[in-house]
């Protein structure tokens, strides 16, 4: 899954990083949690096509890439998304 | 369909703020949404929790109606701020202050 997670990304958005850690161990009991894990994942993405995009376009737009994911199984995403300046600066 | 609209708009006409999320703001059933709680309750904002679980119809309206396809989602006066990821980035940056500020939503932080 995060395989699909990461071909999914890197063909929508071109990111300049993106990091993808799967949590679902830490869930393990939780609701949404599946022997096998592969539901919860922590994405972090720097792409300069958020440039100029509000928080919520930027996440709509990442759901908008995993929708088959997320029907598929995946049960959470914790989202980062910067543009390449704000990641430089280390902010937001 | 048109019901779960009518009563996720009656809600947000209703309620300055409103949490739609897994469980109570008492026992949130996710820890996302058990994190967004805290930042309304660490900031001392009164707002009304919609358990989603208690209702599969409005568990899936509210993901049709704002667009989103996770929970907790923030609404504040009416208008969607974001889930878990963005409501802690903006409590962070002081933007969610701002926007409780700038929407007139009176909020009392712990000392």
């Amino acid at each position: 899954m995060a395989e699909r997670i990461r071909t999914k990304l890197t063909e929508g958005l071109q990111p300049q990083t993106l990091d993808i850690v799967d949590d679902s161990a830490k869930h393990a009991g939780h609701a949404g949690h599946r022997p096998g894990g592969e539901t919860h994942f922590d994405v972090m993405v720097v792409a300069a096509a958020f440039t100029g995009q509000s928080r919520v376009a930027r996440q709509r737009l990442v759901y908008r890439l995993l929708a088959d994911e997320l029907r598929d199984g995946v049960h959470a995403l914790a989202l980062t998304t910067q543009t390449p300046e704000e990641a430089a600066q280390g902010s937001r | 369909m048109t019901d779960v609209n009518d009563q996720i708009k009656s809600e947000l006409e209703t309620n300055p703020v409103v949490l739609f999320m897994k469980g109570t703001p008492v026992f949130p059933q996710c820890g996302f949404s058990a994190a967004v709680v805290q930042v309304l309750t660490h900031l001392g904002v009164k707002f009304k929790g919609v358990n989603v679980l208690e209702d599969p119809s409005l568990r899936e309206g509210i993901k049709r109606f704002s667009d989103w396809p996770t929970i907790p989602q923030l609404y504040v006066k009416g208008e969607f701020v974001g889930g878990c990821d963005i409501v802690r980035e903006m409590f962070t940056s002081g933007e969610l202050q701002t926007l409780l500020d700038d929407k007139g939503v009176v909020y009392t932080p712990a000392a």
